[in-house]
């Protein structure tokens, strides 16, 4: 019994708890960062603790907490190698919530140090979560205080843009506690990590309706092809803290629930379904990148350049080959890291001008070398140049497929090279060519942005040059996955004939 | 001479009838109040009689909880009134129509 | 093993910080000074010191592999493993063999030149530092691309390249056009690597392998089934970074940047990256005749048409880019002939001369404060006689008239067509290229140096540090051929030399056969010389009047074609398709989940009426429901 994972999850709970209980806290925004620095300590000291070769489970923590239908449900969290990384993501981007919004947000900072601390614990549930009925709480409680961000703090059309987002969501999680349920009451068990490895599996019949309820509610979440129509809105609208951790964080909640469960759980389902899921992986890829190209602001266009790049995961993830899942891992953290920076680079120019269109800028490289530097390198580590952390994982997404499915991969391969085209095009128009009077001599990158925006783009280099020490610690559990969905699939592939 | 079960049953009805109808039909919302109490009082007798008939003690036990409820009810009952009648200068209850939909 | 290795590309790569961090000193400077300048001489002197350290290191490599056996000239490191996932394993290691090693001696070597002379023509750029960062990282990444020990790697080189091309082309970011065409040259060249990277999956898929020693094993047992397509989709990467048809467009923009940048996308680094691709996979591409035909045919019509590009342009530096597309096509017209050696040896004396003459070109331009037109032009040889003489030594040698080192290379090429496969195709685009070249070059010697002063202001020659580079390049380019490729009976040095790395077997040398293509080259190039003698002599730019006429001179200015082909209908087709996905996701995909939520909306507001707001109309329903449920109970209950 480990009790570090607890203490990491509730760590920003509890500093909730205190800001709620302290009205008059001087700066609790401030505060709020600090405290979230305390589960990246902590989820940096794990990383380095992690047992890489091995496949299970680490740091269980497990205490009963109810019985229904017969099954003992449990306040577990445990990690394994893929959720390793994305505490370790969730933790990382968590200062940079705060900090990000030190600037920015000017009122009611102590409602907004509330939700994001109480979000973060969400998050850190969703991923250190070995129980489904504790996921899908973590899940939904993960969802509310976004609600609240975008809806207090958030640009003009920030109702309609929170009611889309919140009901969108929310209907996504219906189906996916009506599955859920199933799986439960099905499986007997609420533990993740044996429900994922128990040679029993579900009725073919519930096994195929449970898994479209999770793939629909993550495929929301992800968000993927014709599902995605809440994102743009809802990014437009968030402050820029809340669009770094929305994409940052909370969408990869989608793809980790379609690794997690999909996969492992489902393995017959998903291995009649993944060509569709591939489809509308590298669909939406194209898609997405297409759209991002149409944008004609700066926002939006990042958003849009989320549902390409989190369609090259899921096609990484259906692609079922070990290559392909790991570089979808990989992605998923290096898509939050690049994201989020670009997010806040976007944040930095509207602090300062009040616009985000393409066309409102130019040559800003020339009063801003430092913000210039910035947003170039996190526009090629987005586009995924070697050397940088995008490439390893698109390379080794469209590695995998191609070997699963060329013609897929060869389609998602045509979305990096609009993403090329769309991220290019954006830093051309922001900062190059002539500079427009309206934005001559803006003053380059402060102390606070610099401090929050410069881990990142260490990351970016660091994860591109040597991915080894994450590559190593998922390899185990990947496998685990991808052996579990191969050797189902191939075992009993005419459903139809089995015997009863 | 024991009165029959059916009998205290049909009192019960009546009484629970009656509130039924006062609740529908008055639109005083004092009135309305007691027409609730009578709908109440309708149900308590209905479960003593079964208390009795059964000679188990559950039935009594909702009784008591009715009582309880009952006065909870007529307390924060009585305060949404008198907080009306301060808001509008009326008991009529069409008066507290604002939640239309 | 050795150490030495990876510190080839690591001083390019620290010179490249240590710029860089200089850079972001000035900057910081400026935020308060905003006149603040870098120490031009000490960021020269890391930039240049670094490349030249490099160039010191490669030559002491390539001494130790002279001496290592001839069999097993291989000189390895490994720096740990890059990527480790499933099957796919990439290590970080490094290779050094003949083939690199020739190509990071041109690298380093030219690339140290182009250093040097770039710090008189950058003197006094705010950028400067920025610059000589950029330019290092160039290094640094071609020498990476050249070195990786397998094709992950050596695609980190080649993205490395593209994206220090991008920033160099675009060095003048605050005119738009820079700009654009350093946006264009990274969009072109990403099309096409990614064929590049389906080629790499293709092999990665069928062989479990990429290192370049398993590719070639394999290759040549003939254990790779789809050797056609990974060669073919390989061969679309290289078309693109060495900017052959169709994708040969960004290279002339690609003068946007400063002129010494142009010389080492020229000549140093980047668009021979294709060439030297094709070279180091030829196992791979001789197991795939058919694609090595199309190699040649792709090469030899990107040299011709480019070359009547390079006769059309009235632009001096447009008319060295588009010989240098033409040249690429020749090394590629060669290499298709299964000639691997002499498209190596072809590249190896072009970026001799081809950076002589961009920095030679670059002179000019300084000296005319800026001035590219060569209707602007003429009458300058005594104006700058060191240039003249440098840039006669470099069009010499690209027009291949012997015994400068362009007539040994492109003699190697037309040798290489006439004896491989399809002679008569390879053959004769390659002597008319050979025509052209010969023909454009002197052009363009006369249209600069000789005939009537059409410039304006008085003209200065250029300072010593950068008429140093160009005399080295120039002798490199009047001697280079001559110590190394001149044939001696059988014993041709840089084919033997080559030999173990390149698959097929080597064209012999000599012989009548030999003396043969030699002549006829030499009678081309000569042909083309005195044409041009005739035309532009004397009488300047006039001299294109005979030509323009020409059905051939309507097809140069047709190069343009291509290009607008793209702008007009692949561009703004794919804009248009952009705009349309979004229309349609405007109106269809979240104009349904809109629907939906108008549909719930609707229905709300058809059944509001029941919600009045009176207790007692709830009360009748509950009532009636209740009713309902014991009239129902009582009903159904007992039945």
């Amino acid at each position: 019994m480990d009790p570090i994972l607890p203490l990491l999850v509730l760590l920003p709970a509890a500093g909730a708890g205190i800001l709620a209980l302290a009205p008059r806290a001087r700066d609790p925004l401030r505060f709020a960062g600090i405290v979230s620095l305390l589960p990246l300590g902590l989820a940096l000291g794990l990383f380095f603790a992690f047992e890489g070769r091995s496949a299970e489970p680490q740091f269980g923590f497990s205490v009963p907490w109810f019985r229904m239908g017969g099954v003992d449900v449990r306040f577990a969290l445990a990690l394994d190698g893929i959720s390793l990384l994305l505490v370790g993501l969730t933790a990382l981007l968590g200062p940079v919530f705060f900090f990000a919004a030190l600037g920015p947000v000017a009122e009611r900072r102590r409602e907004f140090a509330i939700w994001g601390l109480l979000m973060e614990t969400g998050m850190l549930g969703v991923f250190a979560a070995a129980d489904l009925v504790l996921f899908y709480v973590a899940w939904e409680i993960s969802l509310i205080p976004l609600y609240f961000v975008i809806g207090i703090w958030g640009g003009p059309g920030r109702g309609r843009a929170t009611t889309k987002f919140v009901l969108y969501t929310v209907a996504g999680s219906l189906l996916l506690l009506l599955a859920l349920l199933a799986v439960l009451l099905e499986g007997r068990s609420s533990d993740l990590f044996e429900l994922a490895r128990t040679p029993r599996l579900l009725p073919a019949s519930i096994e195929t309706l449970a898994f479209l309820g999770f793939a629909l509610g993550f495929a929301v979440k992800v968000p993927l092809l014709p599902f995605h129509t809440w994102l743009p809105e809802a990014h437009v609208e968030a402050p820029t803290s809340g669009s770094v951790v929305l994409a940052g964080v909370l969408l990869k909640m989608g793809t980790y629930g379609l690794l997690r469960f999909c996969l492992p759980i489902f393995p017959r389902a998903s291995a009649d379904l993944a060509p569709l899921l591939l489809a509308l992986g590298a669909g939406g890829a194209v898609y997405g990148a297409l759209l991002a190209w149409a944008q004609r602001d700066l926002k939006k266009l990042v958003a849009y350049s989320s549902i390409s790049h989190l369609g090259l995961v899921a096609m990484g993830l259906f692609a079922r080959e070990p290559s392909a899942v790991s570089g979808a891992v990989l992605q998923m953290v290096n898509h939050g890291i690049s994201t989020g920076a670009l997010f806040l680079l976007v944040g930095v120019l509207y602090d300062r001008t009040h616009r985000r269109g393409l066309g409102d800028f130019g040559g800003v490289a020339r009063s801003m070398p430092l913000f210039a530097f910035l947003f170039g390198l996190t526009a090629f580590a987005s586009i995924g140049l070697p050397g940088l952390n995008g490439f390893v994982g698109e390379f080794l997404i469209l590695s995998g497929t191609f070997s699963a499915a060329p013609v897929v991969a060869a389609v998602g391969a045509t979305s990096v090279v609009l993403s090329a085209v769309y991220l290019l095009g954006a830093v051309r128009a922001v900062l190059f060519g002539p500079t427009p009077d309206s934005v001559a001599g803006l003053p380059d990158c402060t102390r606070r942005e610099t401090a929050t925006l410069l881990p990142l783009a260490g990351l970016m280099v660091l994860l591109g040059v040597c991915p080894g020490p994450l590559l190593d610690r998922i390899r185990p559990s990947v496998e685990r996955i991808v052996a579990r969905a191969r050797a189902v699939a191939q075992a009993e592939p005419p459903r139809l004939e089995r015997p009863r | 001479m024991t009165v029959p079960t059916a009998h205290v049953y049909a009192l019960g009805a009546a009484l629970f009838a009656l509130g039924v109808a006062g609740f529908l039909v008055r639109r005083n919302l004092l009135v309305v109040f007691l027409s609730l109490e009578l709908m109440f009082n309708g149900a308590i007798v209905t479960l003593l009689g079964a208390a009795r008939a059964r000679a188990t003690a559950e039935p009594s036990t909702f009784a008591l909880f009715v009582i309880f409820l009952a006065a909870v009810e007529v307390s924060v009952g009585l305060a949404l009134v008198i907080a009306l009648f301060r808001l509008r200068r009326s008991v009529d209850s069409d008066a507290a129509a604002s939640l239309r939909g | 093993m050795s150490a030495l290795l990876p510190l080839l590309v690591g001083l390019p790569l620290a010179g490249a910080i240590a710029c860089a961090a200089l850079h972001a000193r000035v900057l910081s400077r400026r935020r308060t000074d905003p006149e603040a300048r870098p120490g031009e001489i000490l960021v020269g002197a890391i930039a240049t010191g670094a490349a030249s350290a490099a160039f010191v290191l490669a030559l002491a490599l390539f001494v130790r592999l002279l001496g290592l056996p001839a069999a097993d000239r291989r000189i390895g490191a490994s720096l740990g493993t890059w990527i480790d996932a499933g099957t796919l394993r990439v290590p970080a290691s490094l290779l050094l063999d003949p083939l690199s090693s020739i190509l990071a001696l041109v690298v380093t070597g030219v690339g140290a030149l182009i250093h040097l002379y770039s710090i008189g023509y950058m003197r006094g750029d705010p950028g400067f530092a920025r610059y000589f960062a950029c330019l290092n990282l160039f290094l640094a990444s071609m020498l990476l691309l050249v070195l990786g020990a397998n094709l992950p790697l050596t695609f980190v080189g080649w993205e490395g390249v593209g994206l220090c091309s991008y920033l160099l082309i675009g060095f003048w970011y605050g005119k738009g056009w820079p700009a654009d065409a350093g946006l264009k040259a990274f969009v072109v060249n990403r099309v096409g690597d990614a064929g590049f990277l389906l080629g790499i999956f293709l092999l990665q898929k069928e062989l479990g392998a990429l290192d370049y020693a398993s590719i070639g094993a394999a290759a040549s047992t003939g254990k790779i089934p789809s050797a056609t397509w990974a060669a073919a989709l390989l061969f679309c990467g290289a078309v693109g970074k060495s900017a052959q048809i169709p994708l040969q467009v960004w290279l002339p923009d690609a003068m946007a940047g400063p002129t010494p940048v142009s010389a080492l996308i020229h000549a140093a680094t980047m668009v021979t990256a294709g060439v030297y691709l094709l070279a180091r996979l030829s196992a791979l591409f001789l197991a795939a005749p058919g694609v090595l035909l199309v190699v040649g045919i792709v090469g030899g019509a990107t040299a011709v048409l480019a070359g009547l590009g390079a006769l059309a342009s009235r632009d001096l530096k447009r008319a060295l880019a588009c010989s240098t597309v033409s040249q690429l096509g020749l090394m590629f017209l060669g290499e298709g002939a299964g000639a691997f050696d002499a498209g190596i040896a072809h590249l190896t004396t072009h970026a001799f001369f081809k950076a002589l003459l961009f920095l030679a070109a670059g002179s000019v331009i300084h000296a005319l404060g800026g001035e590219q037109d060569l209707a602007k032009m003429g009458g300058l040889r005594a104006r700058i006689p060191a240039t003249f003489l440098c840039f006669c030594a470099g069009a010499w040698a690209l027009s291949g008239l012997p015994p400068l080192a362009g007539f040994f290379s492109k003699d190697e090429i037309l040798g290489g067509a006439l004896h491989g496969g399809h002679a008569a195709i390879l053959a004769s685009l390659g002597f008319a290229a050979s025509f052209l070249t010969a023909l454009y070059s002197f052009r363009l010697v006369y249209l600069v140096f000789s005939g009537r002063e059409n410039f304006a202001g008085s003209p200065h020659e250029s300072p010593g540090v950068m008429l140093a580079p160009m005399r080295v390049l120039a002798a490199l380019s009047l001697l280079g051929g001559a110590l190394a490729w001149i044939p001696i009976a059988d014993a041709r040095p840089i084919a033997a030399f080559l030999a173990p790395v390149l698959g097929g077997e080597a064209a012999p040398g000599g012989g009548a056969e030999h003396v043969l293509v030699a002549a006829l080259s030499f009678a081309v190039a000569s042909v083309g010389f005195l044409l041009a003698r005739r035309l532009w002599r004397d009488r300047g730019l006039a001299g294109d009047e005979g030509l323009a006429r020409t059905a051939l001179w309507r097809l140069a200015a047709a190069g343009g074609v291509l290009d607008a082909f793209y702008r007009g209908a692949v561009a703004r087709g794919a804009r248009l398709l952009a705009i349309a996905c979004g229309v349609f996701d405007l109106f269809v995909i979240d104009g349904a989940v809109n629907g939906v939520g108008r549909a719930a909306s609707a229905a709300g507001a058809s059944l509001r009426a029941l919600q009045n707001g009176k207790i007692q109309s709830y009360g009748i329903g509950i009532a009636a429901a209740a009713g309902a449920l014991l009239l129902a109970g009582l009903l159904l209950g007992r039945g």
